[in-house]
């Protein structure tokens, strides 16, 4: 058994599609047509046979209170491994991405939280030091 | 207004006072931030809910302000109310020479506990 798929739930496809590759850096690998939604999914370019991230409809009627209370608390829905936070968050700030938390060293590691604009908050995260050194 | 027997109650409590730290070194944090704070500074864990608590206490004492913005609560610090503590206890019997020659009364030195003990601003870069 191995992880091939991890999912957002996004509040417009086509909006996320454009934000997490136009922005974000990701690029498209499925878009499957099913009636009014697509199986849609997108990938690092930095792994294009790795684990695909699926935009997947937040149509169900439990995601909004769901997605809206985990925001409200700053709570990302999910977290990005980035090379350097700091210069990440910049490149993002330039592009008109909105944070909620700033580049901070927690412990081993240094995050931070922005926007989607599609429903959800997302952490970018990268270790102080790499492991074993 | 808060009387300072409450303000006393806020302060007198380790995590409460440690969360005013994280916010006098980044004031406007989530909920998720002030967490995360406080478990990888400070090997602090309670849950969620406690942290919540902790900031209904400090928010009821005028010491925190929580504010929406858009989707998102942010909470903010104010240390304001502090003076009133140095208000009621003015610098009568204090050893400090140099204090009492030049004249500084009590209220205005606030004597915010430990605020600029951290380092300033870090993971704040403009």
């Amino acid at each position: 058994m191995r992880i091939n798929l991890a999912s957002v739930l996004v509040s417009d496809q086509a909006k996320a599609l454009e934000f997490y590759t136009t922005k974000l850096g990701f690029v498209k690998k499925n878009e499957v047509p099913m009636g009014e939604v697509s199986w849609l999914t997108v990938v690092s370019p930095e792994d294009p046979d790795g684990v695909e991230l699926v935009l997947e409809p937040d149509s169900h009627p439990a995601v909004r209170p769901f997605l809206d209370a985990l925001v409200a608390d700053g709570i990302p829905f999910t977290s990005f491994a980035v090379a350097d936070v700091q210069a990440e968050y910049e490149r993002l700030v330039g592009l008109g991405v909105q944070f909620t938390q700033p580049p901070t060293a927690m412990g081993p590691v240094t995050t931070a939280v922005f926007d989607d604009t599609c429903g959800n908050l997302i952490q970018i995260a990268a270790m102080v030091q790499a492991p074993g050194e | 207004m808060v009387d300072v027997e409450e303000l006393l109650k806020a302060l007198a409590d380790p995590t409460r006072a440690v969360i005013l730290d994280e916010l006098v070194e980044h004031t406007g944090q989530t909920l998720f931030e002030i967490c995360n704070r406080l478990s990888s500074r400070h090997g602090i864990n309670p849950s969620r809910q406690a942290i919540s608590q902790h900031l209904q206490v400090l928010e009821a004492a005028g010491l925190v302000r929580s504010e929406r913005s858009g989707r998102y609560k942010f909470h903010y610090v104010d240390t304001a109310p502090l003076l009133r503590i140095t208000e009621r206890w003015p610098n009568a019997g204090r050893q400090d020479s140099t204090r009492e020659a030049d004249g500084i009364g009590g209220t205005t030195d606030p004597g915010v506990p430990r605020a600029g003990a951290l380092p300033a601003s870090k993971g704040k870069k403009p």
